[in-house]
């Protein structure tokens, strides 16, 4: 389909530019994005009959990695080497 | 449910969108998934995998994933602290735990969602079966409702039959009615004829013993007892 209608799966690489200036970036567009990539990626993994580790252990590394790079200027004191 | 259009206000029902032109509907719901989507290693999804097999086949992303890690570790951009110990530990006992007890809590969770399943089932079910029920007993009271035309010949029957019997009573009450009144005028008759009898009787025996004088009796009596006389004679010869 057309370039604004496809989700970013769907998009090659080149084309990620225009792609990315045909989004609308008011409150409601992100909002949207947000609901819909959340939507999606429970019916995916968690709104499924047999679940299993997948859906929550995904959530739960992706919470780990936020939170390491939230404390990155903390944690870059306690580095072993002063020249890398 | 949220790819449906919105509802429209039917409240004062000026709309700007036609109602119920799609065939869409609420019911029935789609059924869920079996699976979800596939993972390995719990936490990376398979398509990443695929993407990356044309290009440098099964170990393209495991050595991604080596590199990754060993720059990360190299140029410290990770930092090895105590948290590292701690997490190593919390990740092992974690992994350890679903080895042993996920197939077991699986099947525990699996069986809590069959029986809800299966009651609202069976309500189905009865639901179903009582509409059915109900279907036969209305096709039974449609077919009771030929035998109209029975009912009203049996009642029509009944109305001539109860005509019939008060027609012939009151028959029967007239002829009764005739019959006395003529049984009273021939009784008057034989009563008047029965009493002017018995009065002539009666007037001729008064005349005819009126009439008869002392001398007539004494000449009567004197020929009976001659004929007696005779009559005796007459039987002592026979004797």
């Amino acid at each position: 389909g057309p370039l604004s209608e496809r989700p970013l799966m769907e998009v090659r690489l080149g084309e990620l530019h225009s792609w990315i200036s045909t989004r609308s970036f008011s409150a409601q567009g992100l909002l949207g994005a947000v609901q819909r990539a959340w939507g999606s990626y429970c019916a995916k993994y968690i709104h499924v009959k047999q679940g299993g580790r997948a859906g929550i252990s995904m959530l739960l590394a992706g919470y780990c990695l936020l939170s390491y790079g939230w404390n990155y200027q903390h944690l870059k004191r306690h580095r072993w080497r002063k020249y890398h | 449910l949220r790819a449906l259009p919105p509802p429209v206000a039917v409240g004062v029902l000026h709309t700007t969108r036609p109602l119920h032109t799609t065939q869409q509907s609420l019911a029935p719901v789609p059924p869920l998934p079996e699976k979800g989507g596939e993972v390995r290693h719990g936490l990376i999804p398979e398509e990443f995998f695929q993407f990356l097999y044309p290009k440098t086949g099964v170990t393209g992303p495991y050595m991604l994933g080596t590199g990754l890690l060993l720059y990360l570790l190299s140029k410290e951009i990770y930092v090895i602290n105590h948290e590292t110990a701690a997490a190593a530990c919390i990740l092992t006992v974690i992994v350890y735990g679903v080895k042993k007890f996920g197939a077991d809590v699986a099947a525990f969770a699996d069986k809590l969602n069959e029986e809800k399943v299966a009651a609202a089932q069976a309500v189905k079910d009865e639901c179903v079966q009582m509409l059915q029920k109900a279907i036969e007993e209305e096709k039974k009271e449609q077919w009771r409702v030929e035998g109209r035309g029975f009912l009203f010949d049996a009642k029509r029957n009944n109305i001539a039959m109860l005509l019939e019997a008060n027609y012939r009573e009151r028959l029967l009450m007239v002829y009764n009615e005739v019959k006395k009144r003529l049984d009273y005028q021939v009784a008057m008759q034989n009563l008047k004829r029965q009493k002017e009898q018995d009065h002539m009787i009666q007037w001729v025996e008064k005349n005819v013993v009126q009439s008869i004088t002392p001398q007539q009796q004494k000449e009567s009596i004197a020929k009976c007892i001659m004929d007696l006389k005779a009559l005796s004679k007459s039987a002592h010869a026979a004797v």
